[in-house]
């Protein structure tokens, strides 16, 4: 076996571990705390009946790795348990709003790759021009802001004054793709401006790193264009950087998802979330983290993956 | 004291503006009951009264600049008492993350071994999940309440602190220094608070900036879930989601306290900015 494959193995098995990790800590993350879970959901006024049928509900009746086993393979046959509000399979909550989610997602995810891929090139080709400086300071900006803030102004703009989009995101069966889409507009360029700016700056840094180096300044005494160099010497070799962004910055939507459902009353998998720890429905809370972990760990394991494919220097650590 | 001030009097616009939002910041914080025309939760009007730009607005005594919130509160009070207790929690927690991610990082950093590999691999486990997942599934465990909020976040954020100054010191931790502070037969508590805290205190103050604008930005997004404060404190996250139904009808009341949150971390951001690049003395690092 030669080293890339073992390098990427080795990753793959502390992704595995990781997620191993993570699934101990959301199923048994109840037993660390102090006191008594049922009590403390409960109340004080619960009479001791209520509490003991509660705890059976929940299986806290039986030892710890009894629990975490039940549990683990009821998520690998697709059994997440029941709510404890609704008193539905959590797999019927999640079905739906899961797909809305990756919806969102994915058309964030289109628009704003290609948009940041080539204004991160552009500011860094005429670097320090006003377009330059106008791109950092948007981006600054918009790294400071919160999500809900850009929401919400797009909201008053775009739905309110002008009247363009709808301002709460609804979505039935009946739609068609384009109204679908129609529909999700505003939640979509919120994520897309939240990411874009990360995005771009770190398409730019990564761009200009690789134009100070010795062969970039050969091609230039040469008499090379510079848009030839650009194009023929500088992307190739940022290319692993680049494509490390985007997949570290795709993780990052997929939590700045959850803020943003919650702006536009979108159907999703993060409002679902959010309703349920504050109604402290923890079946369901436990199957969305695990989802939203698992995603997280699993992109952040292809841009590893991916940086290490297409970056030879990184196939020998030191 | 003097220093500072040529210090600042030498310093680019854009970090005297961050200076100026940040003090403006903290003197709103301190002193909230001296400046703020009404109690914290003071009912005085209707919802959504109005402010200055709208001439049909019912006058109020003392006068209400921002007219009033979903309930009828003044929006300029409650604004100013959420600058305390934003700004405040958002302050305490990022020192408490501060006092455990650089501590574990300089044990780390000065035994490595055993030590650094248990540390180190804890935390390469809890950044792998996002932190507003992990704090999500740990409130909805242990309800929300001031002290949990501080401490969960405290303790997620100081693994990024850790990670930093685990860095720092495993570069000051090869210097000859301490080399002699270590056969001299000086203890690990002596080493790190007289050989590695001094020499690492630079890089760590600008982080602190960032860290806490990442916690500041965290917590009003919790309070925006409605998982963060919770009612009748002020606080900018909450005041932006009680208020947000508003918006649909061109009411711009959720949009103050976003501002404020979005100004505060604009003017640290430019400060830290000012601070990295007089550090480094380098034009283009990024």
């Amino acid at each position: 076996m030669d080293g890339l494959t073992l390098m990427i193995l080795k990753r793959l098995a502390f992704g595995v571990v990781t997620l191993f990790v993570i699934s101990l800590i959301i199923s048994l993350g109840v037993e660390l705390l102090p006191g008594d879970l049922a009590q403390a959901m409960l109340g004080q006024s619960a009479t001791p009946e209520t509490l003991a049928a509660f705890r059976k509900e929940l299986g806290l009746d039986q030892p710890m790795y009894v629990r975490y086993l039940t549990w683990i393979t009821g998520i690998l046959q697709g059994d997440l348990g029941t709510s404890l509000a609704s008193h539905r399979p959590v797999v019927d909550l999640l079905g739906g709003r899961l797909g809305n989610t990756i919806f969102l997602a994915a058309v964030s995810a289109a628009i704003a790759v290609p948009v940041a891929v080539i204004l991160g090139m552009l500011a860094a080709l005429y670097r320090e021009s006003w377009f330059d400086k106008f791109i950092s300071m948007t981006t600054l900006s918009t790294i400071s802001f919160p999500e809900f803030f850009v929401g919400y102004i797009l909201v008053l703009f775009l739905a309110v004054e002008f009247n363009v989009f709808p301002s709460i995101a609804k979505l039935n069966s009946r739609m068609d793709f384009f109204d679908q889409l129609y529909a999700i507009s505003l939640p979509a360029i919120t994520l897309t401006l939240v990411v874009i700016a990360h995005m771009m700056r770190m398409t730019r840094a990564a761009i200009l790193n690789v134009m100070t180096s010795p062969y970039i300044e050969m091609a230039t005494l040469k008499g090379m264009t510079r848009s030839r160099i650009i194009v023929k010497h500088a992307f190739p070799n940022a290319l692993s950087p680049v494509i490390n962004v985007i997949v570290l910055n795709l993780a990052y939507l997929v939590v700045g998802v959850v803020v943003v459902e919650v702006v536009f009353v979108y159907p999703g998998l993060g409002q679902l979330l959010v309703d349920s720890v504050s109604k402290r429905d923890l079946p369901v809370v436990q199957a969305s983290v695990m989802i939203f972990a698992s995603t997280y760990v699993l992109l952040n394991l292809t841009a590893d993956v991916l940086a290490i494919i297409s970056n030879p220097k990184l196939r020998h650590p030191k | 004291m003097n220093d500072f001030w040529k210090l600042l009097k030498s310093a680019p616009f854009a970090a005297k503006l961050g200076v100026f939002i940040i003090l403006i910041n903290v003197f709103a914080a301190i002193f909230a009951p001296v400046i703020a025309p009404y109690a914290e939760t003071d009912v005085i009007g209707d919802m959504w009264d109005g402010g200055f730009w709208d001439e049909n607005a019912p006058q109020h005594s003392p006068v209400s600049l921002l007219g009033t919130d979903h309930i009828g509160r003044d929006l300029f009070t409650r604004l100013i008492y959420g600058a305390r207790n934003t700004i405040g929690i958002a302050f305490v927690t990022t020192l408490l993350s501060f006092g455990v991610g650089i501590t574990a990082g300089f044990i780390a950093a000065t035994l490595r071994g055993w030590v650094d590999q248990v540390l180190s691999r804890t935390v390469d486990v809890f950044m792998a999940i996002p932190t507003l997942i992990f704090a999500l599934m740990i409130l909805s465990v242990m309800g929300t309440s001031i002290p949990v909020l501080i401490v969960v976040i405290a303790i997620l954020d100081a693994t990024r602190v850790y990670r930093i100054s685990r860095a720092v010191a495993m570069d000051i931790e090869v210097m000859e220094y301490v080399e002699v502070a270590k056969l001299r037969g000086e203890g690990l508590w002596w080493i790190i608070r007289h050989e590695i805290l001094p020499n690492a205190l630079a890089p760590l103050v600008a982080e602190f900036g960032l860290r806490f604008c990442f916690v500041f930005l965290f917590i009003a997004a919790l309070s925006f879930l409605g998982l963060g404060l919770q009612p009748p404190t002020a606080d900018w996250g909450s005041m932006v989601r009680e208020n947000a139904s508003g918006i649909s009808y061109g009411i711009i009341v959720p949009l103050i306290p976003a501002a404020a949150i979005a100004l505060l971390t604009v003017g640290v951001n430019l400060v830290v900015d000012w601070f990295l690049h007089k550090a480094s003395g380098i034009r283009e690092i990024k």
